[in-house]
């Protein structure tokens, strides 16, 4: 795409949800990233690295300031409630449509830094109902005025989203509505759903299901990050599935008890008994819903995981979560903390850079070797400035054949996540290394963003 | 990861300058670009993507269609080397009978008759989805709602074969003294649909479908009750119970494929043109009406054929 790697300083919103977590994660991890702002009305709930965390509220005026200050190009607005038992509907309108507006109205402005909105949006904009195109495109309206309130909502939060790009035409506006998420670490009325012991569904009906898994769903959002897509596009995994199929990989009871008529009645009452179905669910579980997800695939993404495989994931969760349920981990944010680590002068940031936690220590002892073995034949310290910049080419290639095999087993990745914490001259010495030998592309590039950011 | 076990398509090497239109649109260009982003077939599902089971489909085949298909309705099919054997194809036919058989006869013809048979989707009205039972069981042997996205997606990007029955329900409740009379035509949405899919028409026509289940009169508080399309009154229904509906009486079924109608080689965008998509309708509509009095006059008995 055109003008790839201009976003470098972004801000997300909604950064406590898990998707906003999750992408500030991903973004942190990139070296190109300079700067990655999150702002949400509570603290964060996974452990971040550099993500600086501002506690502010959705008005306009506070992170407009904020834009302008960190000079922020890119807005990552994953703050949208799409599921109903995340609060109340009234509190969900609030975030939705009048949060959307105001982070909106923070990006506008003549002078605005920002050059992108990313808007994580839902394939509740579209509906479920009886006269819908088997795979929705991204160009086709909803048949019906929407009036499930969390269906109200993400198509008024649009609607705002569609006038802010009608008026910024110079803005890149990517709006991803996303299918129903599912994984281990999500919790939405869908695996409260599926994790029921018997399923009831509704007597006569066998809707069509889609879903996506919540990896694919951070990387969605990482990739329109990474690339300017201008448009409206729907992120939904390969593959449609019945809903006796997908109880049949998850290995549920199917029982259809809910009656077809007065279904929203009986799933009212049902709510006494603990069960409680979403509204915005009851259509789905009726005339079920399909999206065509070939314009974002179209655009260089591809899914991890297929509809079939995410439900299989979930099986897998179901089955472990008795096992796991004790030694879970739980990060708490502690705002005292988090400052210490990020700004204190006491903080050694070479031994806390970020990926090193993925290396395992034979590996990291293996890459020290290496870089040690290259220091000692060519340091700085050893050479005249001057004899060292015209013997380059030949002693190089000598010096890379001394490096020791155990470099090279390392995975391009691991190597990638070890270079922060490497200095310029050790950097330029493994780039030598790395073109003579297995000049793996993404490592070549790495290394070349390091010095390039270095100088 | 299960990577392996999905049917390997071709990564496809493109860019997204290469779908995504210059003017930013990504919607309309390249079609062929975006058939290659379907998703791949996974081997061990047994129903579909538009919800079609296998296993329904093999069991309603084997105890229902096939029995009716060579023993009740004796059919008999002429012209099945008018059915493209690979692209999509559209499908156009009459339509008859309370609770029509002529579709799943279709649909058996070209399994039996076509040297290279193809599954063949029936649309069906959106009503069918809403209601309990047929919403579970239609989608699972083949029929997809009518609506104008599915007929597109079948015929362009997944090339396949649509069966369709412009007259719609007009068709189907139809009083027996207006037998083999065909109703309007819709409003040519078929013509478009296969217009802007580039695919051929192929027009077909069904005899016998009347005969097997006249409908004398419709009952309209039982409708009401029900919130059914409609409630005929017929030899068997519905004082024999909702089974009456499946008593069809033994006429001789004849089933005729007519010469394809090009839309290829249409310039520019037909579709856009209505009174073009009116006058190509109208004419698919003419032929298999002069096709069906055809058969009909030369036959000799409603029951031997």
């Amino acid at each position: 795409m055109t003008g790839e790697r201009m976003s470098r300083r972004v801000l997300v919103t909604g950064l406590s949800t898990y998707w906003g977590g999750r992408l500030a994660q991903a973004l942190e991890q990139d070296p190109e990233i300079e700067t990655v702002i999150g702002i949400d009305r509570r603290p964060p709930k996974v452990p971040l690295e550099r993500t600086e965390f501002v506690q502010v509220s959705d008005s306009h005026s506070l992170i407009r300031r904020i834009v302008e200050a960190a000079e922020i190009d890119t807005v990552v607005d994953t703050r949208l409630v799409v599921d109903s038992i995340v609060t109340t509907p009234r509190r969900a309108h609030e975030n939705n449509v009048i949060g959307t507006m105001n982070v909106l109205a923070a990006c506008g402005g003549a002078d605005s830094p920002v050059r992108k909105v990313v808007f994580k949006s839902s394939a509740h904009y579209y509906g479920a109902h009886q006269d819908d195109p088997a795979f929705f495109t991204e160009d086709l309206r909803r048949p019906h005025p929407a009036r499930v309130p969390i269906e109200r909502d993400v198509v008024e939060a649009e609607a705002a989203v569609r006038d802010f790009a009608a008026k910024h035409p110079d803005t890149i506006v990517t709006v991803l509505r996303f299918a129903n998420g599912l994984g281990p670490s999500v919790t939405t009325s869908h695996t409260r759903y599926l994790a029921l012991p018997v399923v009831p569904t509704i007597l006569g009906f066998d809707p069509r299901c889609q879903f996506i898994h919540e990896d694919d769903l951070a990387n969605c959002l990482e990739h329109a990050v990474r690339h300017d897509l201008h448009g409206i596009f729907n992120c939904a995994a390969d593959g449609v599935l019945a809903l006796s199929e997908v109880l049949d990989l998850l290995g549920k009871t199917n029982l259809p008890v809910l009656p077809p008529v007065a279904t929203g009645l009986v799933t009212g009452q049902l709510r006494r008994f603990g069960l409680h179905l979403a509204p915005e669910m009851l259509g789905l579980l009726r005339y079920g819903r399909g999206l065509d997800n070939r314009r974002f695939k179209a655009t260089g993404f591809r899914y991890r995981y297929t509809t079939r495989e995410t439900v299989l994931k979930l099986r897998e969760h179901h089955r472990l979560h008795p096992l796991m349920r004790r030694s879970g981990s739980s990060y708490r944010y502690e705002a005292a903390v988090e400052e210490f680590l990020r700004f204190s002068p006491s903080v050694r940031h070479d031994n806390a850079s970020p990926g090193l936690g993925r290396v395992t220590g034979r590996q990291l002892a293996e890459l020290r070797r290496a870089i040690e073995l290259l220091e000692g034949e060519g340091s700085p310290g050893n050479l005249a400035p001057g004899e060292q910049r015209s013997e380059s080419g030949p002693r190089a290639v000598a010096r890379a054949a001394a490096a020791p095999a155990g470099y090279d087993d390392l995975d391009a990745e691991e190597v990638i996540a070890l270079l922060p914490s490497l200095r310029p001259a050790d950097l330029a010495a493994l780039r030598e290394h790395e073109a003579a030998h297995a000049a793996r592309d993404s490592v070549l590039h790495a290394i070349d963003g390091l010095l390039a950011s270095a100088r | 990861m299960a990577e392996p076990t999905r049917t390997p398509l071709r990564p496809p090497e493109l860019r997204a300058t290469d779908v995504l239109a210059p003017d930013r649109d990504p919607g309309h260009a390249a079609p062929q670009a975006l058939r290659e982003l379907l998703p791949a077939i996974e081997t061990e599902r047994q129903i579909d993507d538009w919800g079609r089971s296998e296993r329904v489909e093999a069991a309603f085949d084997r105890w229902l269609v096939d029995p009716f298909y060579k023993l009740w309705f004796r059919c008999e099919v002429e012209g099945v080397e008018h059915i493209p054997s690979h692209g999509g194809a559209l499908l156009v036919s009459n339509h008859s009978g309370a609770l029509p058989p002529d579709a799943a006869m279709i649909a058996k013809a070209i399994k039996e008759e076509h040297p290279r048979p193809r599954p063949l989707n029936l649309t069906v009205e959106h009503f069918f989805k809403g209601y309990p039972g047929f919403s579970m069981l239609l989608p699972k042997i083949g029929a997809v709602p009518a609506h104008p996205a599915n007929v597109h997606r079948l015929l362009c990007d997944e090339q396949q074969l649509v069966l369709v029955f412009p007259e719609g329900r007009k068709g189907t409740e139809k009083l027996y003294k207006d037998r083999y009379r065909l109703r309007r035509f819709g409003r040519g949405g078929f013509v478009a649909a296969a217009m802007r899919a580039r695919a051929p028409i192929v027009p077909v026509a069904v005899i016998g479908a009347e005969e097997a289940m006249p409908i004398f009169a419709h009952i309209k508080p039982l409708q009401r009750l029900t919130g059914l399309l409609y409630t005929p009154l017929t030899p068997a229904f519905p004082h024999l119970g909702p089974l009456g509906l499946l008593a069809y009486l033994p006429a001789k079924f004849k089933i005729r494929f007519l010469e394809p109608v090009r839309t290829d080689e249409m310039e520019g965008e037909p579709w856009e043109d209505p009174g073009l998509v009116q006058t190509v309708a109208e004419e698919v509509r003419d032929r298999i009406q002069t096709e069906v009095l055809d058969m009909v006059g030369k036959r000799r008995s409603v029951w031997f054929g």
